[in-house]
């Protein structure tokens, strides 16, 4: 059995809402007078739950409530959860940039953090002495980088530049040398935020690869990141976390399926597309009010497989507008667009303003694999020179969900469903 | 129930809790990133002066010109004694020791926001920054002393008011006392400014007070003659007796004292454990008020 490398007990954070200013003083003079009478901090008692679309009633808020797990030597552990449900918190927490305002975190071995490549480049100094300098910084002791220098050059691919100021260096340069020198520390506990985002096609995927032959090498990651595919990939066992709260902890496929169900669950429960909180952002002329799905016989989201999915639009048009072109994707649960054909011109002529429009959508059955869909629809002008609208699973739009109708043992795999015919000749 | 007493068997070796036991200053730590606090300081000493044609002259420069300027104004314009001495000397005596604690007190007083950046992305014991800045300022420091050094030997042979006495052997202390005094100063003033910053509009114009409160530009023996009810002011500031000290081992001239000197070190003492224990608080949860 291996053992255990990384334990959180109990561990809550709670920050304080809105500006720090003369309001504090009070707070702190207040908590102070209870500490010093021995009595428990009164605003540890308080504190909403976080989420950030609702407001809540206290300044207080805890940004992780709770939380406890496990991470075992060689885990590659995916901590997924929307903008806001607390990974960054919990890394930070973990990488001891900040501390839990309570509970406990036991750790086994060194623990080294990637929260952002090249941290603490001066510019002024050069490659080299940035090497030197950002590895020290992340942990490496002098003989250690001295001993991968080399490879740490070859790796970043700046061999040229090595001896001119980083201020010189493109962003991309910059970004490959810090990743190169993040890449080559060896702690036993490894933590990595978002890195991935950055630099291009081929940098990226040589970024993969080394954290693959990370988890390979038996050393325990913790990896987050919105790139589903990559987690998919990587990750064997995953956290997802919801306001603050442990959502679900088993395997990553599951825990990302989960993530993806959340998108439909919130909008059932809180807000509509017609409230939705950007509303206000949006400036375009034409508005979604409100999208349905149905089928024939009801209003739904989940549809079999021999069912035809028809989705009604209805729309706002709130500045007079060169006609109306819908545009609607549908991409699969690990963020892969899977359908994209769908393009349609509702209205040729300008709409005024004031007038509503409503069409659907029909896709007709046995077109769609079994499966959850995210949805994402969009509305432009006719010359597709502009978007006025979006709505995707970021504003609430529920999943959509096709389910099989037999057995069939090949249903749940495959990509495309296309009809076809068969014709027998003799 | 097994696994847990199995896990626990084994020691852990870290374990991160809300708050430090004040009296665990983390040297282990320290030790542990001793490269980083080498390379930060290398690093503040290699980019100051890069893009510069005179580079490391610059350390000279200023020095020199401070004391000229104050040989003008105090000495010639205000006529405030120097004690039989020759003035660049006098000042430059002051100066140089002047310039190492404060120096070192500006940097460090804004260790935590000035760095805030770097402290929210990655872990390393936060006390090697200010350490850093304490060892960058020491070398700058050792080069104008140098600088006063040569100056002095100068004096020595051509002007004969000079007095050099066995005092000269406390120089190497009186050195370390001023740093540490800065540096106490200086991480007690940034841990206080992480979340109210009104004291940070003081620093600056504090330091400037706090050089006319500290015998600097006159002598001290000129306040116990003429407002001897005002000297209390400048025995309470640690700073008098150590660079009365510091001048009196080298000019011969000023009150030298061993009782100063104590209240200087033990005031040193006190206000660096003091600054540790409250930069040791802070460190753990600024940023999240920084």
């Amino acid at each position: 059995m291996s053992k255990v490398v990384l334990k959180a007990i109990n561990v809550s954070k709670q920050y304080r809402l809105g500006q720090l200013g003369t309001g504090t003083i009070s707070h702190d003079l207040n908590r102070w007078w209870h500490k010093a009478r021995g009595k428990d901090d009164p605003y540890l008692q308080i504190g909403d739950t976080n989420d950030r679309s609702a407001k809540g009633g206290s300044d207080y808020v805890w940004s992780l409530k709770d939380i406890n797990f496990e991470v075992k030597q060689g885990d590659v552990l995916g901590i997924i959860g929307k903008n806001g449900a607390g990974k960054s918190t919990l890394l930070k927490i973990l990488s001891q940039v900040t501390s839990a305002t309570t509970g406990k975190v036991k750790i086994r071995g060194r623990i080294a953090a990637l929260l952002e490549v090249g941290t603490g480049f001066h510019p002024e100094l050069t490659g080299r002495e940035n090497i030197f300098l950002n590895g020290a910084i992340l942990g490496m002791t002098k003989p250690e980088i001295a001993s991968k220098f080399d490879e740490i050059v070859s790796f970043s691919g700046v061999e040229k530049y090595i001896d001119t100021p980083v201020k010189r260096y493109s962003s991309g340069m910059m970004v490959r040398l810090g990743f190169a020198v993040a890449a080559h520390l060896e702690p036993e506990i490894l933590i990595i935020d978002e890195v991935l985002a950055v630099g291009d096609a081929e940098f990226q995927k040589k970024c993969m690869g080394k954290i693959k032959n990370v988890a390979g090498e038996g050393r325990t990651v913790l990896f987050v990141s919105h790139n589903m595919q990559a987690m998919s990939s990587i990750c064997k066992t995953g956290i997802l976390l919801k306001n603050g709260l442990i959502d679900e902890q088993s395997d990553i496929t599951t825990c990302i399926k989960k993530y993806n169900g959340l998108f439909s669950e919130s909008f059932i429960g809180t807000t509509s597309i017609k409230d939705r909180l950007n509303r206000a952002q949006s400036s375009g002329n034409v508005l979604f009010s409100n999208i349905q799905g149905f089928s024939k016989e009801k209003k739904t989201w989940d549809f079999r497989f021999d069912e035809e999915i028809n989705f009604q639009c209805d729309c706002d048009v709130r500045d007079n507008s060169d006609g109306l072109l819908f545009y609607m994707a549908l991409i699969d649960p690990l963020s892969n667009e899977v359908l994209t054909n769908i393009k349609l011109l509702v209205k040729e002529n300008a709409l005024n303003k004031g007038e509503k429009i409503s069409f659907t959508i029909t896709i007709p059955p046995k077109t769609l694999r079994i499966g959850q869909f995210l949805l994402y629809f969009a509305i432009g002008d006719a010359k597709q020179t502009r978007w006025y609208d979006v709505v995707d699973n970021n504003v609430n739009l529920p999943t959509l969900n096709i389910t099989p109708v037999d057995m069939d043992p090949h249903s749940n795999s495959g990509k495309f469903s296309i009809p076809y015919k068969l014709t027998i000749n003799n | 129930m097994i696994k847990e007493i199995e896990d626990d068997n084994e020691p852990w070796d870290l374990v991160l809790e809300p708050r430090n036991k004040w009296y665990s200053l983390g040297l282990s730590q320290i030790l542990r990133f001793k490269d980083l606090l080498f390379l930060f300081v290398r690093r503040d000493f290699v980019s100051i002066y890069k893009q510069t044609i005179l580079g490391p002259i610059w350390f000279f420069i200023q020095p020199i010109i401070t004391a000229f300027t104050y040989a003008i104004i105090f000495g010639t314009l205000a006529g405030i004694s120097t004690e039989g001495l020759p003035p660049i000397l006098f000042y430059m005596c002051g100066i140089t020791l002047w310039n190492y604690f404060s120096d070192t007190l500006s940097k460090t007083s804004d260790t935590f926001t000035a760095n805030a950046s770097i402290f929210g992305k990655v872990y390393f014991p936060r006390m090697i920054v200010p350490l850093s800045v304490v060892l960058s300022n020491l070398i700058k420091f050792g080069v104008q002393f140098l600088l006063f050094i040569v100056v002095w030997i100068y004096y020595l042979i051509t002007d004969t008011t000079i007095h050099p006495n066995l005092t000269l052997l406390l120089v190497p202390f009186l050195i370390i006392l001023m740093g540490f005094l800065g540096l106490g100063l200086g991480i007690i003033i940034t841990s206080l400014t992480t979340k109210y910053r009104d004291l940070k509009f003081l620093v600056t114009f504090g330091i400037q007070l706090l050089m006319y409160a500290s015998p600097i530009v006159f002598p001290l023996s000129m306040v116990s003659e003429k407002y001897p009810q005002y000297k209390f002011i400048l025995l309470a500031n640690p700073i008098t007796g150590i660079i009365e000290a510091f001048k009196y081992a080298f000019l011969g001239v000023g009150e030298f004292n061993w009782l100063y000197l104590s209240y200087s070190f033990l005031f040193t003492v006190v206000l660096f454990f003091v600054g540790l224990i409250v930069f040791n608080k802070v460190e753990k949860s600024f940023m999240d008020t920084v």
